[in-house]
């Protein structure tokens, strides 16, 4: 089942959807496969993420997956974030997800380590 | 196999098979149509028994993979109405027609020089062109899309210059379903002093087509969405158009003697087919166009816009349903583009293919569309010989269980 109860009520009431006024960090890609923009801004602090936003027009993977991620970084160090991997967010998820779908998964992971390397957007 | 439809569907083998537990409704033939029995065998049979390099072989194998190969240069021929062989340049599909198409007429381009394109377009169709036009300088400029998703012929008529070189526009639009006015687009573009190429990846396989008679400089379409095997595609080309071009790619097989420091180019067509070709894609096509022709091409056309017909009309009938494209199937292509309020494409195609519907999600190839629709993507349904109204019925069915599935 693709679509596990964790990502449809993700997709339905997120937590981490918004936007922050003058984060510290941000970022935001495109998914290849069809297009989907996303966004991550953030707040640090002590070298912690004290807070996270996601947004954008994206599919219930993606989004679910920008929501739990957010989740599990806020209070942690930014360190961190670079040792997650798509398995971590799979299992928050409690998902199997295609091949075909995994950049829907790990898109959110993405961009939120650009937003913290201080990556730059591409027009 | 007698008619399109239920009849010629016991040719198609993998349409027998159970996809998530559901009988396959295959809906993705724009992409990639499936392939009937007679064509498996065709290239099955050429593999078991006649494998060799074509045109310099003088063993039997060589000889007979020659004749097979050529043979399907003449089927294709006549399947599209060509005036001779030598119009018809083997690729390896639509994007590698139009590349060498973009390659050849790029290096005479130059500063001032502009191309035509349109907001409609397949990035096959688009992106080969940007790199004409940045490597030389040119300009590249695109007609708009108005209304229900048609070409802007007004804008069309402002935008053609003395200094276009090349019109370059779909036949039919791999989203919209357009079937854009190409009669009046070749004359016009002629006119001008342009040369015109079609996109055909999405009216081969559905239209009956005579090119002499209509007259483009270039028509670029793909075996693999019209019952043939992948890997195989066809440029025609006018032979006039022909003979004044320089090669795109150089290689064996296109040149007739070769010193260190030059080279005599080969006759057409073989002038633009380097290197080993695509034989058994060849062969395959041939048996595609084959059995196309027994189906007769005017009852495929037919055929699918009955399927287009019903397809509109019973997604019309659903609430929370968009569609993007003309609604008259009289005007359109064998494809119905929508979305469905509240759940993005990719996640309808999925819950769809739970279902054993398989239907393509996304841009399309086609983001400049999207942007000039101002969506992300849509679903798309599209249609082939072997499709059944009964299959648009559980399409419709479960495009109506959408909106509250997540």
């Amino acid at each position: 089942m693709v679509y596990s109860s964790v990502i449809r009520e993700r997709f339905r009431a997120p937590r981490y959807r918004g936007s922050l006024p003058e984060p510290d960090a941000s970022f935001e890609d495109v998914n290849p496969l069809c297009g989907d923009r996303i966004r991550i801004e953030c707040r640090i602090a002590g070298g912690m993420v004290t807070d996270a936003r996601h947004r954008g027009d994206s599919c219930a993977i993606c989004a679910a997956s920008a929501d739990v991620l957010l989740e599990s970084v806020i209070g942690q160090s930014v360190d961190s974030v670079s040792t997650l991997t798509a398995a971590d967010l799979l299992e928050r998820l409690q998902a199997d997800v295609r091949a075909s779908r995994m950049k829907c998964v790990t898109l959110p992971l993405t961009v939120l380590q650009g937003a913290l390397e201080g990556r730059e957007v591409a027009r | 196999m007698s008619a399109p439809g239920e009849s010629c569907r016991p040719d198609f083998p993998i349409l027998s098979r159970l996809v998530n537990g559901a009988p396959l409704v295959y809906l993705d033939s724009a992409a990639s149509s499936q392939r009937p029995r007679q064509v498996i065998e065709a290239v099955s049979r050429y593999y078991e028994r006649s494998h060799g390099n074509v045109h310099r072989s003088i063993h039997t194998l060589g000889e007979e993979a020659t004749e097979l190969y050529e043979g399907a240069r003449d089927a294709v021929r006549a399947f599209v109405g060509a005036a001779s062989r030598e119009e018809i340049v083997f690729t390896r599909g639509t994007t590698e027609a139009i590349n060498l198409v973009a390659q050849a007429v790029g290096r005479t381009l130059g500063p001032g020089d502009e191309i035509l394109v349109s907001e409609m377009e397949h990035h096959s169709n688009l992106i080969p062109w940007q790199m004409a036009c940045r490597d030389r300088g040119a300009s590249l400029k695109a007609v708009p899309v108005v209304g229900e998703g048609f070409l802007d012929m007004e804008a069309f008529s402002r935008l053609l210059s003395p200094r276009t070189r090349v019109v370059a526009l779909a036949h039919v639009s791999n989203v919209l379903g357009t079937i854009n006015p190409v009669a009046e687009i070749i004359r016009r573009g002629r006119e001008a002093g342009a040369l015109v190429l079609l996109d055909g990846a999405q009216g081969a396989p559905h239209l009956p087509l005579d090119l002499a008679s209509m007259g483009p400089d270039f028509y670029a379409f793909s075996g693999h969405k019209m019952l043939g095997p992948t890997g195989i595609g066809v440029l025609y080309a006018r032979r006039e158009t022909l003979e004044r071009l320089e090669p795109a790619w150089g290689g064996g097989e296109m040149i007739k003697e070769v010193w260190i420091d030059h080279a005599q180019w080969n006759d057409l067509p073989w002038r633009f087919e380097p290197g080993t070709p695509p034989i058994a894609g060849a062969v395959g096509l041939h048996a595609a166009v084959e059995y196309l022709d027994k189906l007769g091409m005017a009852r495929v056309a037919a055929h699918e816009r009955d399927l287009t017909a019903r397809c509109l009309d019973a997604l019309m009938r659903i609430p929370g349903v968009t569609i993007y494209g003309p609604r008259n199937a009289e005007i359109k292509g064998a494809v119905v583009a929508f979305n469905v309020e509240g759940i993005h494409p990719h996640d309808g195609a999925a819950i769809l293919d739970e279902r054993g519907i398989a239907v393509r999600a996304g841009h399309h190839c086609a983001q400049p569309l999207m942007k000039r629709l101002g969506i992300v993507g849509t679903l798309r349904a599209s249609f082939s010989v072997y499709n059944t109204p009964a299959e648009i019925e559980r399409l419709a069915e479960s495009v109506g269980d959408l909106r509250g599935a997540l």
